[in-house]
């Protein structure tokens, strides 16, 4: 059953990563060719020589952009099928269609769009070489307490089903992780580096693709591992007659 | 007598269980994050491989899919 998950998540995330290529190709990577000239432009203004090029520009807005998101795609397509392992029965009497899309839209939240709302992606010639460290330590605080969060908001949400109903105990664990999620971001180091001068619209036009990006990804992911477990899935399910308490479920 | 066949109630899905799922998840999960620190973080804040040669190649894709860089 696992092996089955898992190879359907990773076939998945190669198929999402795709989709989200072609979508960084045409809509992302304008913002960051426009970027480079904003900082060589800058470079060249302080009389400064331009770093010589490691990989070339054509190399690193296509085998290079095509290997990060592909590989990023297929790693967040393994960890969706654990994911979705654990949420399948879990999280209220959904189907395998369903319980996949609100697993994609959690990993898109919670592992993307909330981190990104405190520490936004920047392009070329934004963040200051000196504070990488300080940088990376707190981006990747964030994004593992926005997951962190967002499971133990679900956790929470289950376990006052009994209690509230679904609906109200979604409401209220759907509140918990926002407030949460605020505070944390409050209390972490606000970064902004900016460089003055900086055209305002392809920092937009960066933002927003990137934000695009990864809706492709994840919204791929969910629908297409939905489709593609649907059916042994549903094979594996109890008949809701057969489901008297104290009856044990089948083994797989 | 006509064959009428009512419509099929919802399966109710059964859940994987923990043990079964444990062993994957270690071997997968650090697979994955393996991948991830490749793509996300090699050669900025900490490098394994000397030189800037990855951190360039998977640039566009660093900046694009949120990490910090530069």
């Amino acid at each position: 059953m696992m092996r089955m998950l898992l190879v359907r998540g990773m076939l998945s995330g190669l198929v999402a990563g795709l989709l989200a290529l072609v979508f960084a190709r045409i809509f992302g990577e304008p913002s960051v060719g426009a970027a480079i000239d904003f900082e060589s432009a800058e470079q060249a203004a302080r009389g400064e020589t331009p770093d010589p090029e490691l990989v070339s520009r054509g190399v690193q807005s296509t085998l290079g952009l095509a290997t990060g998101v592909l590989v990023y795609a297929v790693a967040f397509g393994g960890l969706f099928a654990l994911a979705f392992a654990v949420a399948y029965g879990r999280v209220g009497r959904l189907s395998p269609r369903a319980t996949a899309l609100l697993v994609a839209l959690g990993g898109y939240l919670a592992a993307f769009v909330v981190p990104f709302l405190k520490y936004p992606a920047n392009p070329p010639s934004i963040g200051n070489p000196d504070t990488i460290n300080e940088r990376t330590v707190v981006y990747f605080g964030m994004v593992a307490l926005s997951i962190a969060l967002a499971v133990a908001a679900t956790y929470l949400g289950r376990r006052l089903v009994s209690r509230l109903g679904a609906w109200n105990a979604a409401l209220v664990a759907g509140a918990a992780f926002i407030v949460t999620a605020a505070l944390g971001a409050l209390l972490l180091p606000t970064v902004n580096e900016v460089p003055e001068g900086f055209p305002a619209g392809v920092l937009w036009n960066f933002r927003v693709a990137s934000l695009g990006i990864q809706l492709v990804m994840w919204t791929t992911m969910g629908l297409l591992f939905g489709a593609l477990v649907h059916r042994r899935l549903a094979a594996s399910g109890r008949a809701p007659e057969q489901a008297a308490p104290g009856a044990v479920a089948p083994v797989h | 007598m006509s064959v009428v066949s009512a419509p099929r109630p919802a399966p109710i899905p059964v859940q994987i269980p923990v043990r079964e799922i444990l062993p994957w998840a270690v071997f997968i999960g650090v697979l994955a994050l393996v991948l991830l620190y490749f793509v996300g973080a090699e050669q900025g804040a900490t490098s394994l491989i000397s030189g800037h040669y990855v951190h360039e190649f998977v640039h566009d894709g660093r900046h694009l899919l949120g990490f910090p860089c530069h």
